[in-house]
């Protein structure tokens, strides 16, 4: 039973924090793309137009909720929370201090790569279920992209479980030396790259390319349901920031307490920074050009640094 | 989305291969058709196996609505036939004019018209090559280039208070005179945009991805350039030198030294390319032509309101930012236009959409689709 109650507080943390990091992350990145594009960005609502993405939220909820009359109405409506639920169910596997993980579990680092990927099949089903061309390229695209960019991502973080002999993200969290940062750079390259690409944003936001197919798989939505997209691409966004800076930089074993999940924080919104600053930056690839990257170049990289950790471990 | 066309089309080869093709109608309202074209787009997967354009969304019949009014009154029509590069379309229709009609032009007003004119290239290509670049996903290109047009913009606005219809080219002169300052500014503008322009091409065409993108891309031989009457950059783009400020020279061109950039392989790279270095050159010949400049008279002055040219006909065209921009006109003696004809450069370097993008991706025909930089306010007319 008090499973259960846990279980349904740490879904509503999840959730408010999906919700914060979305408030925050889209004004953070209109700020940051406005800085890159000689803008200003928002900057009437409230101080610095941080209540900009309040007020743009509000619009959203009132929004009309339109289903389109060919679309499968059940899987169109749907779509939006499986895409939504496994990025949140990530999130709590998540080392946020030493010692605390909301769901503290022997398979972590396994859960935190598996559960995202459910979130393939809401791509495919929105895509599918709008009868929009647009909209089944885009699905279908973001699939073959999800799937391809699954493998790299995976190896890239497997080198933790050889060198902390464990799948739980606290132990690798115990476990963490100074060293692995060096170490584990390639990897480190490769789950960014990898991380960004899985989830659909620039320079791999084909599936949603605008120039081509409008807004990809979820051209028909509008309203609450487009910004449970939008909230799961930045909820995505934030788990893939908290995961990387928890494992790959190790804040809480650099500085004991309080000041770890200081260093923690600070360095989860560098590297989502990194991540949107990517995408003001880049082109957008072309499908095969994509495929190519994540078989031909990231999942070699994850494979050599998998070899190299491999070497290392037996003289520890 | 789906108009009137089926999405779904099962297609025979000649071999009897039977498979399903899916047909994605693209535009006429979408976010990189430069305007309302609307192409017709056949898919094997990601493979365009036919792409099919459709134009006239934009239809207006300026060239019959410019039977009806007089040779004055024509000018601002011409100002919607290319609206990202207005003044081109007012100099060809008044060289035309002022062939048709005997009208002298002043030394200065052809000064002007250059300088006007060359900015506008600048303007015209900052668009296309911003385009370029938000078609491939390069968003932030085109807000640099953007930025550079909309210095033009400013400049043609302090110059006849007009942004994007400038109704500027008067026949036997221009509008109006620089005001003061102008010529400084006009200076500043080119300075600063050389470099602007350096860093558009460190930023953008040195990218790794934009070349994965771009290069290789819908090519365009240069015989298949001659023959299907391409012009501009998009013939340049392939090899093809062909220029008509240095091959017919019109105006003042002689009086200026400047080179015509060409590419080699005429892919979308460089097509866009050649743009980017034409920009350079406009430079050169503003330059030249604020030091050449003489004071003097900027317009003919007592020409009558209602020019009534004797019976004939004539044509011109000038190099515009799409390629060769001709202009005929008939007079049967009354004060209104008999006939006028438009050769747009951007229709007929449309035409080669279809073959350019054939067995290419569907993230590549946008690509190609801004390469040709088709504007549809010409297309259509």
């Amino acid at each position: 039973m008090s499973g259960l109650v846990w279980g349904i507080v740490w879904g509503l943390a999840a959730g408010v924090l999906i919700a914060l990091g979305a408030l925050i992350g889209v004004w953070w990145e209109r700020k940051l793309s406005g800085a890159i594009q000689m803008r200003i960005g928002p900057q009437e609502l409230g101080p610095a137009g941080l209540l900009q993405t309040l007020a743009d939220t509000v619009k959203l909820v009132l929004k009309e909720d339109i289903t389109p009359r060919a679309a499968d109405v059940t899987i169109f409506r749907i779509a939006p929370l499986i895409v939504f639920a496994p990025i949140a169910m990530s999130l709590v596997v998540v080392p946020y201090a030493a010692g605390f993980a909301p769901l503290d579990t022997s398979v972590g680092l396994l859960f935190f790569m598996a559960v995202p990927a459910v979130s393939v099949i809401g791509v495919l089903l929105a895509g599918w279920s709008s009868r929009n061309t647009y909209a089944t390229i885009g699905g279908i695209r973001a699939a073959a992209q999800m799937i391809s960019y699954e493998l790299p991502r995976t190896l890239s973080v497997l080198p933790f479980v050889l060198l902390a002999g464990s799948m739980r993200p606290l132990d690798i969290v115990e476990a963490w030396q100074w060293w692995w940062v060096p170490l584990l750079a390639i990897g480190f390259v490769v789950y960014l790259i990898s991380s960004v690409a899985e989830l659909n944003r620039g320079p791999f936001d084909l599936p949603e390319a605008e120039s081509e197919l409008v807004a990809g798989y979820f051209a028909d939505y509008s309203g609450i349901r487009w910004s449970i997209f939008m909230m799961a691409e930045y909820g995505g966004l934030v788990a893939a920031a908290v995961f990387g800076a928890a494992l790959f930089f190790g804040p809480f074993a650099l500085l004991p307490g309080a000041a770890g999940v200081v260093l923690f924080v600070v360095l989860s919104a560098i590297l989502a920074t990194v991540m949107m600053w990517a995408k003001w930056t880049f082109p957008r690839m072309r499908p095969d050009q994509l495929m190519g990257i994540a078989w031909k170049v990231l999942t070699p990289m994850a494979l050599v640094q998998l070899v190299l950790v491999g070497a290392v471990v037996p003289w520890l | 989305m789906a108009l009137d066309v089926e999405s779904r089309q099962v297609v025979e080869t000649a071999e009897g291969e039977v498979f399903d093709q899916l047909v994605v109608n693209v535009g006429p309202s979408h976010p990189s058709t430069h305007g309302v074209c609307r192409v017709i787009v056949h898919l094997d997967g990601e493979i365009v196996t036919r792409a099919e354009p459709v134009i006239g969304y934009l239809h207006r019949g300026i060239e019959k609505m410019a039977e009806n009014r007089t040779y004055l009154q024509v000018v601002p029509l011409t100002d919607r036939l290319d609206y990202v590069g207005s003044m081109y379309s007012n100099w060809a229709y008044c060289r035309t004019l002022e062939r048709l009609a005997d009208i002298p032009v002043p030394e200065r007003a052809e000064y002007l018209r250059v300088i006007v004119c060359e900015l506008q290239r600048i303007a015209s290509h900052m668009m296309a090559i911003g385009a370029n670049g938000a078609d491939t996903g390069a968003l932030t290109l085109f807000v640099y280039a953007f930025d550079q047009r909309e210095r033009v913009v400013e400049l043609f606005e302090a110059l006849c208070g007009q942004r994007l219809t400038y109704n500027y080219v008067r026949p036997g002169g221009v509008s109006y005179d620089v005001p003061d300052g102008w010529i400084e500014d006009v200076r500043a503008f080119t300075t600063e945009h050389r470099s602007a322009l350096a860093e558009m091409d460190k930023l953008f065409f040195g990218n790794t991805i934009t070349r994965g993108r771009l290069k290789g891309v819908g090519v365009l031989s240069a015989a298949d350039a001659v023959a299907w009457g391409a012009s501009g950059p998009v013939a340049r783009g392939s090899g093809v030198n062909w220029d008509l400020r240095k091959h017919d020279p019109y105006s003042v061109y002689p009086r200026f030294d400047f080179d015509i950039p060409t590419g080699t392989e005429g892919d979308c790279y460089d097509r866009a390319r050649v743009r980017l270095y034409e920009c350079y050159e406009s430079c050169r010949i503003i330059e030249q032509a604020l030091a050449q400049m003489h004071s003097g008279s900027y317009r003919t002055e007592g020409l009558p309101r209602l020019i009534a040219p004797p019976p004939g006909d004539a044509y011109d065209h000038i190099e515009s930012a799409r390629g060769a921009l001709g202009i005929y006109l008939v007079s049967d003696g009354s004060p209104r236009p008999y006939r006028m004809k438009v050769r747009s450069p951007a229709f007929c370097n449309l035409a080669l959409l279809p073959m350019l993008s054939e067995g290419h991706m569907l993230s590549d025909l946008v690509a190609i689709l801004g390469s040709l930089d088709p504007v549809f306010g010409e297309v259509d007319r």
